[in-house]
């Protein structure tokens, strides 16, 4: 019984070695293309570098945009998230305490709307955008991120409901407004389903493609998403450099995973139950 | 603060309530019904100039085959993503069990999933490539030399080389949504399979699968509505090359290379309501279930 245990153990990790190779083995090529010269990168890929350069981080952070590209991204990043922790919180407020006519009507829209994939109704927005006055500026993608993506409302909704409401029975009690309810403390209680929808919406925005793509095609506003694939177009020969690139990309969401771990995983698995 | 809380309840629905409704409509209500209504008329993408058409785009997608030959490409991605859920259920199972390590394995396969797609399509480039792809340097590496292929350019098999990618970015994000739902499991149900002599399979087929049974369908369905919208990927590494389209590539480059909006709504209306007949089917199964995913 115990060796057919260990038997089974062994297969497992076996297994699992199997996987962790497909999985880093595309990785390990670029991280060792990366840092060889362009001889070598040619004549031994696979094998390690023999000198360890960084040249080719150099020409790929400045060739590539990289500086304007991950600047733009933070920028659009971090206005959509307060907005859309903003938003998350103050609906879920409303939404979740207050019983009024309508109510259930507004929380069906937005379960709607979580269905729609809303790549499809792009030939659309594009009209909207350009009508607004939105093409070719941040504001293309921070509205269409605070406005056409509900997950974070449906992630709080659930959440708020297990905030019990004599806490703001108390507080009523002692006359604070329903402002400083919402302020002091439903916005505090909320922070787990925050840490949450920050990653998420991290993680989305900072991959997100085709909004840039299509809103923001000036050169000015490009993210790390559309810089990538403009600098790929005419250098396309010099793989090593392109490795280079494509680790400094990775970089910043790899930093976040290893520190976030547990939120991810946490994060991941309540995103999933709304759909 | 002398107001009421009537009048303050008021005040608050309103005010947290007016901004997130406005961009609500704006940006998925409106375009979802203007979609449909563009893809009634001959509209070109600019200005108002716009005639009623009726049912002429439809007409022309139902009979041109060339859009639904492409269709076939998502087909690809779709059995990619059957694989991947599979892999995705059977690592879950290996990682639920009393594993040393467990922890690490679980970060790396759900590893990719962070990565920068885009990044990923690229560096998959330089994966399949076919000179100096490290696939094919591998291959040679192997003593496999004869196994060594044009990865992106040979028609047979570049639509599968690209459903991998897809597989390889999300089988860890599957993978860690069924060790949540594992999870769930009460453990006491397995302690008394094995008081019955019940083996690990028999475990698996009786006790493991109908208790995850619903995510398993969430996991089927999400997975033929991303294969329907299947576009990163195949749009980054090939541009459609090689006949590597899919229906969402044909429906932007209609819209944007060829002004044809309102075609292209018909297109887009077609595609939405493959995703809607797959959610439909999802809800009803799950009705059916009767109990909730």
């Amino acid at each position: 019984m115990k060796a057919r245990q260990g038997f089974f153990d062994f297969m497992k990790y076996v297994v699992l070695l199997i996987g962790s190779f497909v999985v880093f083995f595309p990785l390990y090529s670029v991280f060792v293309g990366a840092f060889k010269s362009r001889q070598e990168f040619y004549t031994n890929r696979l094998s390690l570098p023999s000198v360890w350069d960084f040249g080719n981080f150099a020409i790929a952070w400045e060739k590539g945009d990289l500086a304007l590209g991950l600047g733009n991204t933070l920028f659009i990043l971090v206005v959509s998230i307060v907005g859309n922790v903003l938003i998350g919180t103050m609906s879920a407020y409303a939404l979740g305490r207050f019983d009024f006519k309508g109510r259930n009507f507004i929380i069906g829209a937005y379960l709607a709307a979580a269905v729609i994939p809303l790549i499809t109704t792009q030939v659309v927005t594009y009209s909207v955008i350009k009508a607004l006055g939105l093409y070719n500026t941040y504001g293309a993608p921070i509205v269409l991120y605070l406005g056409a993506d509900v997950i974070q409302l449906i992630i709080y909704l659930q959440f708020i409901r297990n905030i019990p409401y004599e806490l703001d029975e108390s507080a009523m009690m002692e006359g604070a407004s329903l402002f400083t309810i919402f302020r002091s403390i439903i916005f505090p209680l909320l922070g787990p389903a925050t840490a949450t929808v920050v990653i998420l919406k991290f993680i989305s925005i900072y991959n997100d493609y085709y909004v840039p793509y299509l809103y923001m095609p000036d050169r000015g506003l490009r993210t790390v998403a559309t810089a990538i694939q403009s600098f790929v177009g005419p250098n396309a020969a010099r793989m090593e450099v392109i490795s280079a690139y494509i680790l400094l990309i990775f970089i910043p969401t790899i930093a976040m995973f290893l520190f976030m771990q547990r939120f991810i995983f946490s994060g991941v698995t309540s995103g999933a139950v709304k759909s | 603060m002398n107001l009421s809380y009537k009048t303050q309840r008021i005040i608050v629905i309103t005010a947290f309530l007016a901004l997130p409704l406005v961009l609500l409509l704006l940006f998925t209500f409106y375009p979802s019904v203007m979609l449909v209504w563009y893809s009634f008329t001959d509209w070109d993408g600019f200005g108002f100039d716009m005639n009623f058409v009726g049912f002429k785009n439809y007409r022309e997608i139902f009979s041109n085959p060339e859009y639904f030959r492409i269709l076939r490409n998502n087909l690809f991605y779709f059995i990619g993503g059957l694989v991947q859920t599979a892999l995705a259920l059977f690592f879950a199972v290996i990682l639920n069990s009393k594993l040393k390590g467990r922890n690490v394995f679980r970060v790396i396969l759900f590893l990719p999933y962070i990565l920068h797609q885009v990044a990923i399509a690229i560096m998959f480039q330089t994966v399949y490539h076919t000179s100096y792809g490290s696939l094919n340097k591998l291959l040679e590496m192997l003593g496999l030399g004869a196994w060594k292929q044009q990865w992106l350019g040979n028609p047979a098999i570049n639509d599968w080389a690209l459903a991998f990618v897809s597989l390889w970015m999300y089988m860890g994000y599957n993978m860690v949504i069924f060790i949540g739902a594992l999870q769930s499991i009460p453990e006491d149900l397995y302690e008394a399979a094995r008081i019955d002599g019940a083996n690990a399979w028999q475990s698996f087929w009786r006790i493991t699968l109908p208790g995850i049974k619903n995510v398993v369908e969430l996991m089927l369905i999400l997975t033929l509505s991303g294969a329907l919208q299947a576009f990163t990927v195949p749009y980054i590494m090939t541009l459609g090359a090689n006949d590597t389209s899919t229906f969402l590539m044909k429906t932007l480059d209609v819209a944007f290379k060829f002004n044809q909006f309102g075609l292209a709504s018909a297109l887009a209306v077609v595609l939405l309501m493959m995703v809607a007949a797959v959610v439909l089917i999802q809800r009803l199964m799950l009705k059916e279930g009767g109990t909730r995913a």
